[in-house]
């Protein structure tokens, strides 16, 4: 199909609606579940490659654990990007939440404490992020993250010595590491089991499913993205709500430092770096826009899953690390240039 | 009760962006279910002056009486809860969002789960469709997307979202500036049966057959002040069309 042709696109914006064909009235069911069906090739394909390996229990929870904070991570650049924004400073936030739990592990706090420090130190960044695109007015959200991706990290740094740190009390690791064991569906010395990670995924992302769907102030993230003039003549306080979403996504960074926690049990200087790069890979493989009001969190979960299967796929069959990150560059260029498209057709001008 | 017999007066109100001297000394008065035609060259402040008066600019200097009594807007949603509603002329809607979710945008309905609000889309929906009903404005669902709609359909939308919550004055900035000639008279139809429930209506407009056709009263802005002022009977295009140029006969 000729999809790509610039007359293809004139013939249809002057089609009427009851000309439509049947390809155009399933762009809207593709533009929704696309991504699903994407997801299921390639369970498929990596079945068909990896028969023995791919769908087993070990495996597929294996790749939940790997994408469990970066799902994190991604969740907060979500929101951000819906608002048309951006923030870089989100592994950086990662890493010195990390830290800062370390060193209040290491202090010898109680673990009911230490495990609060790391969502509140991302909380805290976030704000600090928020607090300066608003009130210092930075001409974009890039500029003040790209600063804070620097400061934070070396905040990190400052604070650990730029050593790792490490011991954890089992209590602390439970988020990251915990194990719910099936025995009582297989059996007895089932090795079967669910990692605590997975529900912890499961509960964050309904939470903010419901956040944005359910709630007038998510509503408003989505008006802010589409036009904040708009939001603003609404009466809405726009400043405002972008300070409580670069919050959140501090707040997410914090949570996703403390699954890495419990993942490596220890806390090193190079954690979480460059991922806040695969947190926007995976909100644009997802579906969201780049140009902000667009995107799903159902989409953000596909995002971070298919990136999630194409290193696990990889991996399983020995392609080298160089050849996933040609093809993770490709996969964001073909997801975006898809979003350009959909563009190009569903808006009316 | 009131002192005045004004629902709305502006007096000398002046805006000033940095050096630039947008609106210097500008009186405005406005009485219930009055359509005042604002008119003025590109440039002579009329744009400024409505949103001083719907609160998204705070005047630098004058104060604004609503119902004769003072008011300080430090948002739009301060003259809203007065019934002060303003139509833009970028229509400030959110395309990438439904129409209902336009029209309640910043004023959802919620229902209450617990302790925590939640969007009421049912109800929203079924305000919309019978709002949408009321102004006879046809969209093929409630749930169409903005960007989805043409010209016209959206400047309808801006009205329905300005009307939905008994506004008691709705300003317009070039409500008819991208419509088509049918789209034109549909909407000021829309200005007359306002007019016909008590509101106080402000239109700015280029077009002098929309302000003869249902304005009671005109006024011009030029250089952001003010110029001249008539009632409509008592005037003539040609006039009015000088005063746009600063020309008084």
């Amino acid at each position: 199909m000729k999809l790509l042709d610039g007359s293809w696109v004139k013939k249809y914006n002057s089609m009427e609606h009851k000309e439509e064909s049947l390809f155009v009235k399933s762009i809207p069911y593709f533009d929704k579940y696309g991504i699903l069906i994407l997801i299921a090739i390639m369970l498929l394909v990596l079945h068909l490659l990896q028969p023995d390996v791919f769908f087993s229990w070990r495996n597929i929870t294996n790749i939940f654990k790997q994408i469990s904070w970066q799902s994190m991570l991604a969740l907060g650049v979500f929101m951000v990007i819906v608002t048309a924004g951006i923030d870089l400073s989100v592994g950086s936030i990662l890493m010195l939440s990390l830290m800062a739990l370390a060193i209040a592990s290491k202090a010898g706090l109680p673990w009911q404490i230490v495990i609060l420090v790391a969502p509140a130190v991302g909380l805290v960044c976030g704000m600090i992020n928020g607090l300066g695109i608003t009130i210092l007015r930075m001409p974009h959200p890039f500029i003040m993250t790209l600063g804070t991706l620097y400061i934070f990290r070396g905040a990190g740094n400052l604070i650990s010595g730029g050593v790792p740190i490490g011991g954890f009390a089992d209590q602390i690791r439970a988020i990251g590491n915990g194990k719910i064991k099936l025995e009582w569906l297989y059996g007895e010395g089932a090795t079967q089991y669910i990692p605590a990670s997975l529900i912890l995924i499961f509960i964050v992302y309904f939470i903010f499913w419901v956040f944005l769907n359910q709630t007038r102030i998510g509503k408003w993230i989505y008006a802010i993205g589409g036009n904040p003039q708009a939001a603003r003549t609404a009466g809405i306080n726009v400043n405002k709500i972008l300070v409580i979403v670069y919050t959140l996504c501090g707040f997410l960074s914090g949570v996703g430092a403390l699954i890495l926690a419990g993942r490596t049990g220890s806390a090193y200087p190079n954690a979480g770096l460059q991922s806040e790069l695969d947190a926007i890979a995976a909100v644009i493989i997802g579906g969201a826009s780049f140009f902000g009001g667009r995107g799903t969190v159902l989409g953000v979960f596909a995002g971070v899953f298919i990136m999630g299967l194409l290193r696990n796929g990889l991996n399983l069959m020995n392609v080298s690390v160089f050849w996933q990150q040609v093809l993770i560059g490709s996969i964001i260029i073909l997801a975006v240039y898809i979003d350009v498209l959909r563009r190009q057709f569903s808006t009316r001008r | 009760m009131n002192e005045s017999q004004y629902i709305l007066e502006a007096k000398s109100v002046s805006k000033f962006f940095g050096t630039i001297t947008a609106l210097e000394n500008v009186d405005l008065n406005l009485s219930p279910g009055e359509v005042l035609g604002v008119v003025g060259d590109n440039g002579a402040g009329k744009s400024t002056l409505m949103k001083v008066l719907s609160g998204l600019y705070n005047p630098s200097e004058g104060s604004i009486y609503f119902e004769g009594k003072e008011v300080f807007f430090s948002s739009p949603r301060d003259s809203q809860n007065l019934g002060i509603e303003m139509v833009y002329q970028d229509l400030s809607l959110a395309e990438n969002l439904p129409i209902g979710d336009n029209i309640f945008l910043g004023r959802e309905p919620t229902k209450n789960f617990g302790p925590i609000k939640l969007l009421d889309h049912k109800k929203r929906k079924q305000l919309t469709e019978e709002h949408l009903a009321k102004l006879k404005i046809n969209v093929k669902s409630a749930d169409q997307k903005v960007e989805e709609l043409s010209g016209g359909q959206r400047q309808a939308v801006a009205i329905a979202r300005a009307t939905a919550f008994d506004a008691k004055i709705v300003i317009m900035d070039e409500p008819t500036a991208a419509l088509a000639v049918k789209e034109v008279s549909k909407v000021l139809d829309l200005i007359r049966s306002l007019k016909n429930l008590g509101v106080g209506v402000i239109v700015i407009s280029h077009r002098m057959d929309d302000i003869f056709s249902v304005s009671d009263r005109v006024m011009a802005l030029f250089q952001g002040t003010n110029f001249a002022q008539s009632q409509l009977k008592e005037t003539s295009r040609d006039e009015v069309v000088g005063w746009i140029m600063g020309k008084k006969i």
